[in-house]
C-alpha cells in the first residue's frame, strides 16, 4: 500500500497533520497529550527498528541519542531563541526557529551516533548491545554535570512548542524516510546485513557502512523526537533518558516484529496507550482500582505472555524465517 | 594464456596447523579450473584466501595485475570475484528476487537519494535492476520462485540461487564450492551444462570445488589437486585420473 505510492501516503499524512495542528485547541487536552507521545513513540520505535530489525543489530542507547536531541533544539529555544527574535515575533518566525532548533538536535544526536558507532559496530549483537549500554550511561552522567544545562535538575521552563502538526508531520517523514530506503535495491543492503555479514560482504556490500549509515539516520531521528518531546513536557532532566527509556523503545520495535514498520507503529500505539487503558480500567469503580496500582506489574505480565505466545512479533504475519 | 588470478607460495597457518602450504595456483582468462582433494585437504580455505576471508601468513595472492593483499571481501567482490557457500548462506529473510537484488549492490545507478525522491531515476533504475535478475532468474530456470522466499526452495534451487546471486555482482572470477553437493544425477547433468553456459556467455573464469569427480572430471579443463594442504598434482582431466598420487590420497594405499 505504501509502497505503491509513498509520495501521495507522505503529503496524505502531512495533510492530516496539519489539519491536527488546526483543530488541535478543540481536542480534548488529554487527548492530545496522548496522541503527541503516541506520534513521539511511532519515531523513536521507527528509527531504532532501522538499527534493530532492518539491519539486525542491537542498540541499547536509543535514549542517550534522544537527550542529546533533547538538550540540544531545547538549548537553541531557550537560550539562542531571545536573542534572535524578539518576544513579539510573529509565530511564523518561532515555529521556523523551533525546526531549527529540532535540526539541529537530530544532526547533532547523528555525529554523535557516528562517533560511537564507527568504532563499535565491529562488535557483533551482545557486545554491541553493552557498549551502546555504557554509552546511554555515559550521555546521563555528562549531562548531569553540565551545570549551563541544569545538571542533574535538568532544564526548566522550555518553550511549549511541540504541537500535534509537529509530532505527526515528522512521525510521517521518519516513516516515509526509512521505508523508502529500505525498500530500494540499495536497502537491500541493510536487510542482507541483518541475514548475513559474510555472505553480504561476498556480494560487495560493504556491511560496516550500512550498519553506520543506520546508526546515525536512526540516532538522528531519535534526536529529533528528543526535540518534540523536550518541548512537549517542558522540562527535562538526564533521568528521562536512562535505560528504562532505551527499554521501552526496544520493546516497542519487539512486540512490533523487528523490522516489520507497520508491526512497529502499531506497537508503538498500543504500548502507549496500554498503561493509560490500565489507569481508566482501574478508575471505573473502587473494586478494580488494584488495577491502577498494579500497572507496571500488569504491564511486564502482558509482554512476558506476548513474548511466549507470539515471539515473532505481535503484529508480524508473514510466515517468519527470521527466527532460527 | 592471460593469467587472471595467481597464487604464488601462499600459505596459511592457524596455531600450529599448516592448513594450505606454498600452494600455486593459476586461473587463465575464461578458463574453468577445478580445485579437487578428500575431506579437510584445504579446499574452501583456499577460496577463503581467494575471497579474503582470510589473509595468508605468506605468499602473495594477485587478481588482474593487482595486489590482493589485506583487501576486505566487499573490495574483493568489487575487482570482480564472487562466489557461493559449501554450507548455503542465502539471505534467508529475503524472497529469491531480492537474494539476488541485494546482490546488483555494485552496479546499480540509482542510490540512496534516488531511493528516497522516488523520481524517474529511481524507477528506471529499479527496472534496468529488476530486467537484469530476471534475465540471471531465467537461465536458472528459477524466474516462477522469484516471490517466494529463498529458505522455501529445494535444496538443488537454493544452490543454483546463490549461483545466480553470485553472477549478480557481475564477476570475472566466479568460485563455487561444491555446487553439486545434495543434487541428483539429472540435476548434476543440467549443472554442468549450465556452468558451461554461464562460462561462455559471461565469459568468466570459474574455480570449481567438487567432491563430485563426474561432474569434475565432465566439465573441468584443468584440475588441481590439493591433500593436506600441499599440492599433489595439476593437470587435464585424464592425466589426474590416472595420477597414481592422486588415487592414493583418495582410496589409500
Amino acid at each position: 500500500m505504501f509502497l505503491a505510492r509513498p509520495r501521495i501516503f507522505l503529503l496524505a499524512a502531512l495533510a492530516a497533520s496539519v489539519l491536527l495542528g488546526i483543530f488541535q485547541s478543540q481536542l480534548d487536552p488529554y487527548f492530545v497529550d496522548v496522541m503527541t507521545r503516541i506520534g513521539i513513540n511511532i519515531v523513536l520505535a521507527v528509527s531504532l527498528n532501522l538499527i534493530n530489525g532492518h539491519t539486525g543489530q542491537f542498540s541499547l542507547g536509543h535514549a542517550g541519542f534522544m537527550a542529546v536531541g533533547a538538550y540540544t533544539a531545547a538549548a537553541m529555544t531557550m537560550f539562542a531563541g531571545p536573542h534572535i527574535m524578539p518576544a513579539s515575533a510573529p509565530e511564523f518566525f518561532t515555529a521556523l526557529w523551533f525546526l531549527a532548533a529540532l535540526l539541529a538536535g537530530g544532526i547533532v544526536a547523528a555525529t554523535t551516533g557516528l562517533i560511537v558507532g564507527a568504532p563499535s559496530l565491529r562488535l557483533k549483537g551482545d557486545y554491541l548491545a553493552i557498549v551502546t549500554l555504557g554509552f546511554g550511561q555515559i550521555i546521563s552522567v555528562v549531562f548531569r554535570n553540565i551545570e549551563p544545562l541544569g545538571g542533574a535538575l535538568g532544564l526548566n521552563g522550555i518553550p511549549a512548542y511541540t504541537n500535534l502538526f509537529w509530532v505527526f508531520a515528522i512521525a510521517a517523514l521518519t516513516v516515509y524516510v526509512i521505508t523508502a530506503m529500505v525498500n530500494s535495491t540499495y536497502g537491500r543492503g541493510f536487510i542482507a546485513t541483518h541475514d548475513d555479514e559474510v555472505a553480504a560482504e561476498a556480494m560487495g556490500i560493504n556491511t560496516t557502512r550500512f550498519k553506520i549509515v543506520a546508526f546515525v539516520i536512526g540516532a538522528f531521528f531519535a534526536g529529533i523526537a528528543g526535540g518534540l518531546y523536550g518541548h512537549f513536557t517542558l522540562t527535562i532532566s538526564p533521568r528521562g533518558f536512562d535505560f528504562t527509556r532505551s527499554i521501552e523503545i526496544v520493546v516497542m520495535v519487539i512486540v512490533g516484529g523487528m523490522g516489520n514498520t507497520v508491526g512497529v507503529i502499531l506497537a508503538a500505539i498500543l504500548l502507549t496507550l496500554l498503561p493509560e487503558g490500565l489507569r481508566a480500567l482501574g478508575g471505573i469503580s473502587p473494586s478494580l482500582h488494584w488495577i491502577s496500582e498494579s500497572r507496571p506489574l500488569l504491564y511486564s505480565i502482558l509482554l512476558i505472555g506476548l513474548m511466549l505466545l507470539r515471539p515473532q512479533g505481535l503484529f508480524n504475519f508473514r510466515k517468519s524465517s527470521k527466527l532460527k | 594464456m592471460n593469467s587472471l588470478l595467481q597464487l604464488e607460495k601462499v600459505s596459511i597457518r592457524f596455531g600450529g596447523l599448516t592448513a594450505v602450504s606454498e600452494l600455486d595456483l593459476q586461473i587463465g582468462t575464461n578458463e574453468l579450473v577445478g580445485l579437487i582433494g578428500p575431506n579437510g585437504a584445504g579446499k574452501t580455505t583456499v577460496f577463503n584466501l581467494i575471497t579474503g576471508v582470510y589473509q595468508p601468513t605468506a605468499g602473495k595472492i594477485s587478481f588482474g595485475e593487482k595486489s590482493m593483499a589485506k583487501l576486505q571481501p566487499h573490495k574483493l567482490a568489487r575487482l570482480g570475484i564472487a562466489r557461493t557457500f559449501q554450507n548455503i548462506r542465502l539471505f534467508a529473510s529475503m524472497s529469491v528476487f531480492d537474494n539476488v537484488r541485494a546482490a546488483t549492490q555494485l552496479h546499480r545507478a540509482h542510490g540512496i537519494r534516488d531511493a528516497l525522491w522516488r523520481g524517474r531515476n529511481f524507477r528506471d533504475g529499479e527496472k534496468t535492476v529488476g530486467a537484469q535478475i530476471m534475465e540471471l532468474l531465467e537461465i536458472f530456470r528459477l524466474e516462477k520462485f522469484r516471490d517466494e522466499s529463498a529458505k522455501s526452495l529445494s535444496y538443488g534451487d537454493q544452490r543454483r540461487l546463490e549461483i545466480v546471486r553470485a553472477l549478480a555482482t557481475k564477476p570475472k572470477l566466479l568460485l563455487l564450492d561444491e555446487p553439486a553437493a545434495g543434487m541428483n544425477a539429472s540435476e548434476k547433468t543440467e549443472l554442468m551444462r549450465l556452468i558451461q553456459f554461464i562460462k561462455d556467455k559471461f565469459q568468466i573464469s570459474v574455480l570449481l570445488v567438487e567432491h563430485d569427480m563426474q561432474v569434475v572430471m565432465g566439465i573441468c579443463e584443468r584440475i588441481t589437486v590439493l591433500d593436506y594442504g600441499v599440492k599433489i598434482a595439476e593437470g587435464k582431466p585424464d592425466e589426474i585420473r590416472a595420477n597414481p598420487k592422486v588415487i592414493e590420497a583418495y582410496l589409500g594405499n
